[in-house]
């Protein structure tokens, strides 16, 4: 497995958590998607042995849980909340905002290779509808002008790290 | 009848400038004084004092806490979990996210106490996947926590020791659901559990007794612990204890969280007054009062009925704005409390196209261990998908509750029944737009119609 460093200390910190080995699976698949950016099916048998399991153990834990991606995404991770609260307030143009902003549709790499755009469910936080999630960032109020301006920051980045 | 002020317990120092997640500031405002009181104390009295509070859980359900804590196996001789719910995953709740995210010591203070109360020695806060920092606050709390002696061993020289170790989720809802969230803690798919014999008092995690409570009820025991379960009881309403935090959203002026004794303020003060009423040239149609799962209640709508009040029955004879924000009045209207999420829709929704949303994430949910829930989430997700974006026909709403009314009561969770109740009440009360849909759909769209699903 080729992680950081620091990735393999926290693996072997986070283990002794639990009385069990078996808990660990999902703090693994974390830090490894963490470090890596999706898990392979050679992370998936790696975590698996590291944790004295079977690989479908591994397996059926990441194809259930919608966190946990199989294939790499754009480098920035735009998740738009997709539930009742923020549908009222218009989550569903905020998220077409953003498929326009960066010409690419739900589910895919942006052609420019900096987006991926995802359509989640309810991020408890209706109150502030409709609700963006960049990375860790949760985003507030995110209106079709508030699309907007988040999407040319992530541009502007994108930009910075060429040039 | 003005609304009474709100009376922040919870939410004390919530957006309060200044006030950070730090122990030193936790520490300034008079934090952890509860738990070194506690700890000098023995611990089936704190139990006692839950018990007498009336506590009842806020994650959904609202079990009397006490209640659930009397039912651990304590004679196993197997250890004894506490599992701390902040899966907060309920749409239209969220009220644990500022807990977590500004005041974490209170949370950690009233999961030591629950834990020395009930000889609990492993704590884990399970979190939601999508509060990433959410997890690292917390983690930096424990840690701060466990520096000042206030967990890890030998807890300020009692001899008791108890560690605390956060848990992420990764984005599934039904990890909620308490035996969901035990599956999960223990590396596996989520599945839930049936109950008997897998009750988590006694077969919980690691097939060991555990209690499983709502971020914001642990904060409660903290309170309870503070003033005592006698004082607790005063506050609200008999039977209906403590504060309740609404989180409100939707179509209403000022959204946002709100923390009042429960029962002493009514839906219409909530909402007209406190939020400040509709949005301007719009009237209010339709609000669900505990979080999605929870049945529908339409504006216009009377409900008639004997109740008790105090020793005696009375009639009451209420408008929707008249019910008083409890678990009991809201069950007699035929809903619930739930988790004090207050979904409000104005006259600019059409409820095909709002149950068409709830659909959809019900069907994307459903963990899919029992066919009807498995099979009935996703026909109900797809009719009602099709009459919004395909044909519309006038018996689709009596096919969609043929559908949600094979599915309540025969299933493992009460998913079942929080997938169908919104079907079988949303049909109920606005059936009549379901059966007009077809036409409605023939029209133009008004300008700024939003799209729903
Ligand atoms: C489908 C489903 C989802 C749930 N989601 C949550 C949740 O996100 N947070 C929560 O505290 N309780 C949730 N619950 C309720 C829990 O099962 C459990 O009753 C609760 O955590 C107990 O804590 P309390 O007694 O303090 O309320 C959910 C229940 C169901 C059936
Ligand atoms: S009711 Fe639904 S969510 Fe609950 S166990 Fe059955 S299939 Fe899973
Ligand atoms: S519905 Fe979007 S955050 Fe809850």
């Amino acid at each position: 497995m080729d992680l950081k460093p620091e990735t393999f200390a926290r693996i072997e910190e986070v283990i002794t958590h639990y009385p069990t080995k078996r808990s660990a699976v999902l703090p693994l698949l974390h830090l490894i998607q963490e470090d890596a950016g999706y898990i392979s099916d050679s992370a998936m048998e790696w975590v698996a042995q590291k944790l004295e399991l079977q690989p479908i153990n591994v397996y059926e834990v990441v194809t259930f849980y919608p966190m946990f991606r199989r294939k790499p995404i754009g480098r920035r991770h735009i998740k738009v909340c997709r539930t009742l609260s923020c549908a009222l307030m218009g989550g569903y143009r905020t998220c077409e905002e953003f498929k326009k902003e960066f010409n690419t549709g739900l589910n895919q790499i942006s052609p420019d290779g900096e987006v991926t755009i995802e359509f989640v469910e309810c991020l408890a936080s209706c109150g502030t509808a409709p609700v963006v999630m960049v990375d860790d960032v949760l985003h507030e109020k995110v209106d079709c002008a508030k699309a907007r301006e988040i999407a040319a920051q992530i541009k502007r980045k994108a930009e910075g790290q060429k040039g | 009848m003005p609304a009474p002020e709100q009376r922040r317990i919870i939410f004390k120092h919530i957006d309060e400038p200044g006030y950070t997640p730090d122990i030193d500031c936790y520490v300034r405002n008079g934090g952890y004084e509860v738990l070194k009181k506690s700890v000098q104390r023995k611990p089936e009295e704190i139990v006692d004092e839950v018990k007498k509070s009336g506590l009842r859980g806020r994650g959904g359900a609202g079990f009397p806490c006490g209640v659930k804590w009397s039912l651990l196996d304590r004679k196993s001789g197997k250890p004894i979990y506490l599992v701390v719910n902040a899966d907060e995953s309920e749409p239209g709740t969220f009220k644990d996210r500022y807990i977590i995210h500004q005041d974490p010591h209170q949370l950690i203070e009233g999961i030591m106490i629950t834990c020395f109360a009930n000889n609990v020695k492993q704590a884990y806060i399970y979190i939601r996947g999508e509060f990433p920092e959410g997890a690292r606050i917390l983690e930096r709390a424990i840690a701060e926590a466990r520096a000042r002696n206030f967990a890890g061993p030998n807890i300020l020289g009692t001899g008791y020791s108890c560690e605390i170790y956060v848990h992420r989720g990764a984005g599934a809802y039904i990890c909620g659901e308490e035996t969901g969230l035990i599956e999960s803690l223990e590396g596996k798919r989520p599945y839930p559990r049936i109950k008997p014999p897998y009750f988590p008092a006694v077969l919980g995690l690691y097939m060991c007794p555990t209690i499983v409570n709502n971020v914001e009820t642990l904060c409660h025991v903290k309170y309870i612990a503070d003033v005592g379960g006698q004082a607790f009881s005063q506050i609200g309403t008999p039977n209906n204890t403590g504060t309740r935090i609404f989180c409100v959203s939707g179509h209403v002026k000022r959204p946002g969280y709100y923390e009042f004794e429960t029962g002493k303020i009514t839906l219409g003060q909530l909402l007209n007054e406190v939020c400040g009423g509709p949005l301007p040239g719009r009237k209010f149609k339709a609000v669900i009062p505990g979080g999605s799962s929870a049945k529908v209640l339409k504006f216009g709508e009377r409900f008639k009925g004997k109740r008790k009040a105090g020793a005696e029955m009375v009639d009451y004879d209420w408008a929707l704005e008249d019910v008083p924000m409890d678990f009991d009045s809201l069950a007699m209207i035929g809903s619930m409390g739930g988790s004090g999420g207050v979904i409000v829709m104005d006259d600019s929704v059409n409820m095909v196209d709002a149950l068409a949303n709830i659909n959809a994430f019900y069907a994307h949910e459903s963990c899919g261990q029992c066919t009807p829930c498995r099979e009935g989430s996703l026909w109900m997700k797809k009719i009602s998908n099709r009459m919004v974006h395909g044909d519309a026909r006038t018996e689709d709403g009596a096919l969609l509750k043929s559908v949600a009314d094979q599915i309540a009561g025969r299933t493992i969770c009460a998913f079942g029944e929080a997938c169908s109740w919104p079907t079988q009440s949303f049909i109920q009360k606005f059936g009549d737009e379901f059966k007009a849909y077809p036409d409605a759909k023939k029209q133009p769209k008004r300008d700024g119609t939003l799209e729903l699903v």
